[in-house]
């Protein structure tokens, strides 16, 4: 008996060694991946990187326009992707009946999220830029990150929306407030926090996404600000993946440098974003 | 006590706003069918923008062929190759995967005090916003040079280099859809196990592992459909050659790579275009047949600790 | 055709002539399903004008759903229907002409737990006559006012009407709760065991308010406890389900000092003298 104690006990040490060296090697792996982005990335950021466009062949200068043109395609995407997202999560919250029809709406929103972002990118070339005849624009790009971007926002604007207890909504509702009113003055207001935290790490995902945009936005090199909707434009994750694999001669720096800009901004945006929302959440208790 | 007349007139809502109640109602319901709309349109299109290539090659012949010339005199478009090339790199990252993923869960779950719960779990999450095309670059960097080295290879550009990075990038997926898994098991079933003489980790794969099995497993076809569909580091890293690999060291070239490679030089409403949708079109149906399945199982395993 | 547009006039004097004196309800059949369960039946009673009926009986035994009926709260339940007939002043409140919208603003509803909304405690009473399109701000400020001392909570809360709503006590949320009912200025006011998650003291506030309101409304009022509708009501009404086949029904409705002290069913007397539920 004794032995047999002795022994699930040391099975029970070893097992939780073994899974915490697991998960050690995981948080190691990310670890590295911030630092080792930080240190080579550090030294190519400056103010003159950050303000100035690509030279030389872009083996020299800046990533302003590459920047510009990530922040309108961002810009774009969020215009059309927060109206829609939210009204379909306050459909899938408020409106919806339990049955077959929202469950059908449930499996496609998370099978949505589960398209490779590339196949995005097929859909958006034969729609947007062949179909609407929008070319290679940050319109057309937008409108296809947006199609990427809704299911986050609808899951994140639907949790929000279902912690809102039912008795704000009865309440309201028995000061003879139409369900819309309901809606519009009680329960969004109330949810906001979560709705715009979790669409904020939806748009940041978008961010960083290059294979929907790859025929649908983005140009090689150019240097002059975009102009309109329809322009091509430059944007980070595309400067990366070229300045990677198809500019020779380039200083590393550069490339480093452009990926922590892109990281930094992806995840600062982010964690400011999870901390407005729990300081929100402080405030109001149900 | 009594209420004056003058307030007491009642104002009666603005008819507006009962219509607009209605109209409300329509309009939010139209958003949200809009992922069904999206996904029979991504459907629609892909296989519109297929037809040429289903006409003048057809299915069969793509899905069978062992060739992927798409711009010599006589094309020769067939997926095996390319099929075989995501498969190789696929199963490796899982391999790789899978087996720490699900440790690394079973230890925050079971086994990590929720100081190390949180921060683990806030360092991995920040494992999942890192865009694939840095991952691609610091595979490029780091991964590429050690692969070459170890192994003795003439190019470190090759599937096992795709796959060890995939391997860290669907990790995170993994390891969040397997914890929520495990946590969702009632504190009661651990506690009566425990309560019968077993230690933690008798009871976590005595108890908790089975009752979490079809949540874990979901956990890995999610992941497995994110490295399916991963473009940008694999475009990078296996060195896209359109052969029929013989080993996890030969460089290959995955569907997602064809595609973004291609897409960009093709002859507008051409037949290799054409094809290139159709590659698409078969990428979408894997994926959505993985992601339709994980998610019915995950829909049943939540109705099971419902109540 | 003649009886629905005498119904319609009779709704509009009705309006204005119980502007002051609350509203009568006549129930007659009542019952309620959900989906295909038969809940609530046969349910027949008077609810008299500027008193308070209080609907006691054990736990499940259809009180509060028959209260929601009142207000067409049930509607908000997606596969619930009500059956038999409802008149609130004479006119079929589940007829084609009632909107259950405009209904709610002449029913007003307190609920079980306090549910002030996320805002501040003026906003809160401002809710409901905003809702109905009141804008000028001198009258909303008399109608927050009156609402407040109506409820009895103005004295403690007129220095900080800007504060919000959530850093008030319990009691004083009820208090709130009431006061943002009674700014709609209904002729009934419906009241779903509002004392039952606040101390003794929350408790005797509730129910001098409640005391006093009846001059000038109507109160309907579900509770558990049979002292509390002892002390406060005019009315009793006991309800019961004998058993999970048989759907809930009203035993019997009487004026409350004789039902209390002379129960006219055995089911009744057992009940107050406390021998179930």
């Amino acid at each position: 008996m004794r032995t047999r104690i002795r022994r699930a006990k040391a099975a029970q040490t070893a097992a939780m060694v073994l899974t915490g060296l697991a998960a050690a090697f995981i948080v190691a792996a990310a670890l590295y991946l911030l630092a080792i982005i930080v240190m080579r990335g550090l030294p190519g950021v400056s103010w003159e990187f950050l303000t100035q466009p690509p030279r030389g062949q872009m083996k020299e200068g800046g990533i302003f326009p590459v920047i510009v043109g990530t922040l309108a395609l961002t810009g774009l995407t969020a215009a059309v992707s927060l109206p829609v997202g939210i009204a379909a999560g306050i459909y899938l919250s408020e409106y919806a009946t339990r049955g077959r029809v929202t469950r059908i709406v449930r499996l496609a929103i998370s099978n949505m999220a589960g398209v490779p972002s590339i196949v995005y990118g097929l859909f958006g070339l034969a729609l947007f830029v062949n179909l609407m005849g929008f070319g290679k624009s940050i319109l057309a790009g937008g409108l296809t990150l947006a199609c990427l971007t809704l299911p986050v926002i609808i899951t994140a604007t639907e949790e929000a929306l279902r912690q809102i207890p039912s008795d704000l909504r009865q309440a309201s509702l028995a000061l003879g407030a139409t369900r819309w009113r309901t809606i519009y003055r009680v329960v969004l207001p109330a949810a906001a926090p979560g709705i715009v935290t979790g669409s904020i790490l939806g748009l940041s995902r978008a961010v960083g996404e290059t294979a929907p945009i790859l025929f649908t936005a983005v140009a090689y090199y150019k240097r002059q600000l975009p102009t309109s909707l329809l322009s091509d434009v430059m944007a980070l994750p595309y400067h990366i993946y070229i300045m990677a694999t198809q500019v020779t001669g380039r200083p590393d720096e550069i490339v480093w440098g452009t990926a922590l800009v892109l990281v930094a901004g992806v995840t600062l945006v982010s964690v400011a974003a999870a901390g407005w929302r729990s300081l929100q959440r402080r405030k109001v208790r149900w | 006590m009594a209420r004056s007349s003058t307030t007491r007139r009642r104002i009666g809502r603005p008819v507006s706003s009962r219509a607009a109640d209605g109209a409300v109602r329509k309009l939010i319901t139209a958003n949200g069918l809009v992922a069904i709309l999206i996904l029979a349109a991504i459907f629609l299109f892909l296989a519109f923008n297929s037809q040429r290539a289903l006409q003048e090659v057809g299915i069969l012949t793509m899905l069978t062929g062992r060739e992927w010339y798409p711009t010599i005199g006589v094309p020769r478009f067939g997926f095996l190759p390319l099929m075989a090339g995501s498969m190789v790199v696929t199963l490796t990252a899982l391999v790789m995967s899978v087996p720490v993923s699900i440790a690394a869960a079973v230890f925050v779950s079971e086994f990590a005090t929720r100081r190390v719960k949180e921060i683990s779990k806030s360092i991995i999450e920040f494992m999942a916003a890192v865009p694939s095309v840095v991952y691609g670059f610091v595979g490029l960097a780091v991964v590429v040079p050690w692969v070459k080295e170890v192994f003795q290879l003439s190019s470190g550009l090759s599937a096992l280099s795709a796959a060890v990075v995939l391997a860290f990038m669907i990790a995170p997926t993994i390891v969040s859809i397997a914890e929520d898994a495990l946590h969702a098991v009632p504190n009661e079933l651990r506690q009566g196990s425990l309560a019968l003489g077993n230690t933690r980790w008798q009871t976590t794969y005595k108890v908790v592992l089975p009752s979490a099995s079809s949540g874990v497993l979901a956990g890995v076809m999610l992941g497995m459909g994110r490295a399916i569909g991963e473009t940008m580091a694999v475009l990078m890293l296996t060195g896209n050659a359109a052969i029929l690999p013989s080993s996890v060291f030969d460089s290959v070239r995955t569907i997602t790579g064809t595609i973004a490679a291609e897409m960009g030089n093709v002859v507008q409403g051409g037949l290799h275009q054409s094809v290139l949708f159709n590659l698409g079109l078969v990428l979408f149906t894997i994926t959505f047949i993985i992601n339709l399945v994980a998610d019915l199982v995950l829909e049943k395993q939540r109705k099971r600790w419902r109540r | 055709m003649a009886l629905a547009s005498e119904k319609k006039g009779a709704m509009v004097i009705g309006i204005h002539e119980n502007s002051s004196n609350g509203g009568e309800f006549e129930l007659r059949d009542v019952s309620v399903t959900y989906g295909s369960e038969l809940a609530v039946a046969g349910v027949s009673m008077d609810i008299e004008r500027c008193a308070v009926t209080a609907l006691i009986g054990p736990s499940g035994c259809g009180k509060s759903t028959l209260l929601r009926c009142l207000n067409r709260m049930n509607d908000e339940v997606s596969n619930a229907t009500v059956g038999g007939s409802i008149k609130l002043d004479g006119t079929d409140i589940y007829g084609k002409d009632m909107d259950p919208v405009e209904l709610r603003t002449r029913v007003g509803q307190v609920f079980q737990k306090p549910n002030p909304f996320p805002m501040t405690i003026y906003d809160n009473v401002a809710y409901g006559p905003r809702t109905q399109g009141l804008r000028q701000r001198g009258a909303l400020d008399d109608l927050v006012e009156r609402s407040l001392k109506r409820a009895a909570l103005w004295t403690e809360v007129k220095k900080d009407l800007k504060k919000h709503a959530f850093e008030l006590s319990g009691g004083q949320q009820q208090r709130l709760c009431i006061a943002r009912a009674l700014a709609t200025q209904p002729e009934v006011l419906l009241m779903d065991e509002p004392a039952s998650s606040l101390d003794p003291i929350s408790t005797q506030q509730i129910e001098d308010t409640i005391a006093e309101l009846k001059s000038s409304v109507t109160i309907v009022i579900v509770t558990h406890n049979m002292q509390q509708a002892a002390r406060i009501s005019d009315w009793t009404a006991f309800m019961l389900r004998e058993s999970m086949e048989e759907p809930a029904a009203l035993v019997e409705v009487g004026e409350t000092r004789s039902m209390f002290t002379n129960p006219g069913d055995k089911r009744t007397e057992a009940y107050i003298t406390g021998r179930f539920g």
